[in-house]
């Protein structure tokens, strides 16, 4: 079992070194250096072609999209862009990769020196961009054996669907001066960045699909020494919640090493999401290891400053402008904004209202009922199985009377279960609300007849007593009654 | 043109050639080590010499042809049918390469 330093007593005598390291798949329709699709959940080695599979003669021609979207990322996170940069390859073998090296970028990246900001808790925190580079995702290992993990696997199947698929790999410099806020400031910083790029269009994001992905580096120097202490790189933690959890835990497990004399080992730590910990990996091989050398096969890309201009005067908004823009026009507190923002559902919120519903209403759903079931599956709302285009459609079924909240959960219930869109789950499972009088008519004569005295009091003028008879009849029609109906309609029968 | 000398290049030692074999997963003994690096010495002293012709006008190459910005439209094209990529693999299983156990780490 390790040891573990209460994290309150850790930060007692340690100061927190964050370093962040993000791989976005980009959303182009082709990969970095072929043509073939990017398309998700695809058949295996349905996507491939002699330049990814790194058959022999076969030559990588970059992708103009991405270059594209490489400089906007760089743009926006307020980076120089590099006015001449080469290609690299990092050399290693590991099947996930079958040229034997990875074609990435190495001290000549594309985009470098940025800066951005992040908030949390109303604090804003400066996030120094070390670089932006461009690179291409590998293969998709699975490992076939008894334990199911890489260690006593006897062997395992690759796809390369994935291999090649243009990914920006985004490095900050060391965050200092988080304190106890350390982990939340590492959320919060992803977070921010899925928002900007979400804002820019070029990429989905999802983190569950694995098209974001975050390394955490972090490190603990005894307070007030100036120094930064040794590091680890937490690899492939890939929910804004295990973010958190990952550099929360290496600051108690750090702090546990230090305080016992040892000194904390620099090494890659692999996330594991279901127990919460993180555990040894391999050393940290030398940069040198690599063996990087200039790409022989790729020219220089040297975008001109009338590109990069043209391309920085379209960015979008920044996100800081976006959320004070849409909190003036949706009505929102501070508090709800917040709450809107740190549960990741800023654009959820946005499309929802495109899609006809209010604010308060698109936020009601958002962040009650479908963060509650986010949060009992383990999983991020984007991750659900329902879109803003249903949640508002949802919503103007309640609005038009035909449900009331108690079957929209139900109606939530159905789409998650992938019943089909609201409509066809109200008619599945029958929940819509009935005003039919006919229909209404026999449960209302039931209820009289079953409730004789509470019936009198309402011929004698209590019309307050109505609520018992109408309560009955909603139990009877299993809440799928039209209240205001119902009510109508025991009037005039006892009037 | 002005006269260059090359410094001298340091011989390849034998614990270097180890370190290479070893990230190239090549396995070599006692006897090809010692066999190997006098030979990669020498050839690096040979490629050093490029250093005596090149002066200081003549900037580190990394491609020969004078040439930026060479792009492709994202534009798929079709590429290999499953059984054509397939078709090399020394096992195949669920229509994916099937390679042996692996030692080492993902990147």
């Amino acid at each position: 079992m390790t040891d573990l330093v209460d994290y309150d007593e850790a930060l007692a005598a340690y100061d927190p070194a964050l370093g962040l390291e993000v791989h976005v798949e980009l959303g182009t329709a082709t990969k970095m250096f072929c043509g073939c699709s990017t398309v998700f959940g695809a058949e295996p080695n349905t996507q491939v072609c002699p330049t990814c599979l790194g058959l022999p003669g076969s030559m990588p021609a970059v992708n103009a999209v991405a270059v594209e979207s490489a400089i906007r990322i760089g743009l926006a996170l307020n980076c120089e862009i590099a006015e001449w940069c080469r290609f690299a390859r990092k050399n290693y073998f590991y099947p996930d990769m079958p040229k034997n090296f990875q074609t990435s970028q190495y001290d000549e990246p594309i985009a470098f020196d940025g800066w951005t900001e992040v908030e949390v808790d109303g604090e804003t925190f400066r996030v120094e961009i070390e670089r932006a580079h461009m690179e291409e995702d590998t293969g998709k290992s699975t490992h076939v054996g008894t334990s199911g993990r890489i260690h006593g696997a006897d062997y395992s199947l690759v796809d390369y669907n994935r291999a090649g698929i243009p990914l920006i790999e985004i490095v900050t410099k060391p965050i200092l001066g988080t304190r106890e806020k350390a982990p939340a400031v590492a959320r919060a910083y992803v977070a921010h960045l899925r928002d900007l790029l979400l804002g820019l269009g070029v990429s989905d994001v999802r983190m569950e699909q694995g098209s974001l992905r975050c390394d955490v580096n972090l490190s603990l120097s005894p307070i007030g020494s100036g120094t930064l202490g040794t590091r680890t790189e937490t690899k492939n933690v890939n929910s804004l919640r295990s973010v958190e959890r990952a550099a929360r835990y290496e600051v108690s497990r750090q702090a546990a090493v230090l305080r016992s004399g040892a000194s904390v080992t620099q090494e890659t730590r692999h996330w594991h999401e279901d127990t919460g910990v993180t555990t040894s990996g391999r050393e940290k091989s030398d940069a040198e290891d690599y063996r990087y050398f200039p790409e022989p096969d790729l020219v220089p890309v040297a975008p001109s400053r009338e590109w990069v201009d043209e391309l920085r005067a379209e960015l979008p908004e920044p996100p800081r402008v976006r959320r004070a823009r849409l909190q003036e026009a949706w009505g929102f507190s501070d508090l709800e904004m917040r709450d809107t923002v740190g549960a990741g559902a800023l654009g959820l919120v946005e499309q929802t209202i495109a899609a006809g519903a209010t604010p308060q209403a698109a936020r009601k759903w958002w962040l009650s009922e479908l963060a509650r079931r986010a949060n009992e599956q383990g999983t991020e709302l984007t991750a659900l199985p329902i879109t803003p285009e249903q949640v508002a459609r949802i919503q103007a079924l309640v609005d038009d009377g035909s449900l009331n909240d108690k079957l929209a959960r139900q109606v939530f219930d159905g789409v998650l279960a992938g019943e089909g869109d609201p409509d066809a789950v109200v008619a599945s499972r029958g929940l819509a609300i009935v005003s039919d009088d006919d229909a209404l008519g026999d449960a209302v004569d039931q209820a009289i007849a079953d409730n004789p005295d509470v019936a009198q009091k309402i011929r004698d003028g209590k019309h307050a007593a109505a609520g018992a008879l109408i309560g009955a009849v909603m139990k009877q029609m299993r809440g799928q009654a039209d209240a205001g109906r119902v009510r109508e309609l025991i009037l005039e029968r006892l009037a | 043109m002005p006269e260059r000398r090359s410094e001298p290049v340091d011989v390849i030692s034998r614990e270097q050639v180890r370190h290479l074999a070893d990230l190239a997963r090549i396995d070599l003994d006692d006897a090809e080590l010692d066999h190997l690096a006098p030979q990669l010495a020498v050839i690096l002293e040979s490629v050093a010499s490029i250093s005596e012709v090149a002066a200081d006008d003549v900037p580190p190459t990394s491609h020969p042809v004078p040439l930026t910005n060479v792009f492709r439209e994202d534009v798929v094209r079709p590429g290999l049918t499953p059984e054509q990529a397939l078709a090399g693999a020394p096992a195949v299983e669920d229509q994916k390469f099937a390679v042996p156990r692996i030692l080492g780490d993902e990147q």
